[in-house]
């Protein structure tokens, strides 16, 4: 890789009180495109995701954002610049626009129209219930919400999870179109179709461990048999 | 029989408390007529009650002798600070170092009702008024300062994805839990509250009984109450507020993540 990676991970490891989450994980996350992390539930790839923007620590190894270590940052400031998109979409009480008002509250008209635009919304989003809205358009405006604040790289926890077959493909075309304006993401599934869809970069998570790193379209051929079981489809979560 | 003179100086005299244990006993014969079960229970309490009743006035007449420095009671004070913020940080458990915190509530809730209620003059500042209003400002403000933090507890766990969508948005810790312990103050401060509407319409309060009982005039005993309950509402709403930000800021993290918070076993 020749481009300075986005995240580097380094023999890194997080312990619970369940057990180890990630064992001596070691990976570059390239500063483009879509790269998606893949794995069945309880894998770590979700933990792997949380260290992005220190909703985590490791309990051993070391994370890099653009070539400096994550415990250099200030907390609040690297999370604004590394939003996230959780799997359930969480929306405050209110409307629309308070919600996006809780990540900038000096927002003027325009810039709330163009992150709802960005996210396949309107305008008219803006003074609709948060309460009212269904689950595709619930996780657009979590989506808005973390525009709002211009991030510089976008995590996504298994997005699209508790979405129907629509909304999904909507929600997999705008990360497509966010990654090719130049937002990279990083994107957590267990669907393996949908890595196959958006996906420029995966690595495949097993345990804790990382089992395979490859391009777009790879997958590995063959390997120990509880990977190659979750390949075929029959450990998806 | 006591004369009335007698009676309305409030002297119970042993005789007549003895005379009182016929309500224990309906309490008694209730219980086993219903088959609760709680004799033996109810039997304990009223033995405790009488002697930490009875040893608590032996203190107290020690104490508020005219004759004794007012710095006796002080110290008295500073006592009851001490043993509440104990209490608070082993009922509420689940907030780790939680007795600095409930002393500094404490501590903030006797400068705020005691300056007003002494700097203003509404009592005078002697022995007989300060041991006893500092005692009603504490013990009503302890059971709302445990609420206020496990409530703190219950909802920032309950509510993580939400606390967590806020830090994820750039929020600090304390603007991110800010939602969660207003609705813990204000559960804990709600029932003060309604005590405080209920006055006089619901239930005539103790203080202004005894007055009342004790040959006061019932105006006077009002006035008196009246002051007493807004010096517990000011109190309790300075301790739940201390507390309710105190436990808050325990549960996270100085790099603003928010600690595990497992759910108690059973639940």
């Amino acid at each position: 890789m020749d481009q300075e990676p986005l995240f580097r991970f380094d023999a890194v490891t997080v312990e619970g009180s369940a057990g180890t989450r990630l064992r001596e994980v070691t990976l570059d996350v390239p500063a483009s495109g879509i790269t998606t992390l893949v794995g069945p539930s309880g894998s770590g790839k979700s933990t792997l995701l949380r260290l992005c923007n220190r909703l985590e620590v490791p309990t051993r190894g070391r994370v890099s954002y653009r070539g400096r270590e994550l415990s250099a940052f200030d907390p609040l400031e690297l999370r604004r610049q590394v939003g996230m998109v959780f799997q359930r979409p969480v929306l405050f009480a209110g409307t629309v626009r308070d919600n996006l008002a809780e990540a900038d509250g000096d927002a003027d008209i325009r810039r709330l129209t163009d992150a709802l635009e960005r996210a396949a919304l309107d305008g008219s989003f803006l003074d609709r219930p948060a309460n009212e809205l269904s689950g595709g358009e619930a996780q657009r405006v979590c989506l808005a919400r973390t525009l709002i604040a211009d991030p510089d790289v976008l995590v996504m926890d298994e997005p699209t999870s508790s979405l129907d077959g629509q909304a999904v493909s909507r929600l997999e075309q705008l990360g497509r179109r966010l990654a090719d304006d130049g937002i990279p993401i990083v994107w957590v599934t267990h669907d393996l179709g949908q890595v196959g869809r958006i996906a420029d970069r995966t690595a495949i998570l097993m345990n804790g461990s990382l089992r395979f790193v490859g391009g777009r379209g790879e997958l590995p051929a063959d390997g120990d048999p509880a990977l190659m079981r979750f390949l075929e489809g029959a450990d998806a979560d | 029989m006591p004369t009335d003179t007698e009676f309305l100086a409030g002297d119970v005299d042993f005789v007549g408390l003895a005379a009182s244990l016929v309500m224990v006993v309906v309490a008694l014969i209730l219980s086993r007529w219903n088959r609760l079960g709680i004799e033996q229970s109810i039997g304990v309490a009223v033995a405790r009650a009488l002697v930490q009743l009875l040893g608590i006035g032996a203190v107290l007449a020690f104490i508020l002798d005219p004759d004794r420095s007012l710095a006796l009671s002080w110290a008295w004070v500073v006592v009851m600070v001490f043993f509440a913020a104990v209490v608070l940080s082993r009922r509420a458990g689940e907030v780790p170092g939680l007795f600095p915190i409930g002393l500094a509530a404490f501590v903030a809730a006797a400068i705020v009702t005691l300056g007003v209620i002494f700097g203003l003059g509404i009592f005078p500042l002697e022995a007989r008024a300060l041991v006893p209003l500092a005692g009603m400002m504490i013990g009503n403000s302890m059971n709302a300062t445990v609420v206020v933090a496990r409530r703190v507890v219950e909802e920032l766990r309950d509510k993580r994805d939400e606390v967590e969508a806020r830090l994820a948005l750039g929020h600090s810790s304390r603007r991110a839990s800010l939602p969660y312990v207003r609705s813990a103050i204000r559960t804990a401060l709600t029932p003060q509250v309604e005590t405080t509407k209920g006055v006089g319409l619901v239930f005539l309060p103790g203080a202004m009984t005894g007055l009342i009982l004790a040959g006061v005039d019932p105006v006077d005993a009002v006035k008196v109450q009246a002051a007493i309950m807004f010096l517990i509402l000011g109190s309790v709403a300075t301790t739940t507020t201390v507390v309710g930000f105190g436990a808050a800021s325990r549960l996270f993290t100085p790099d603003h993540r928010l600690v595990a918070l497992e759910r108690p076993a059973g639940t």
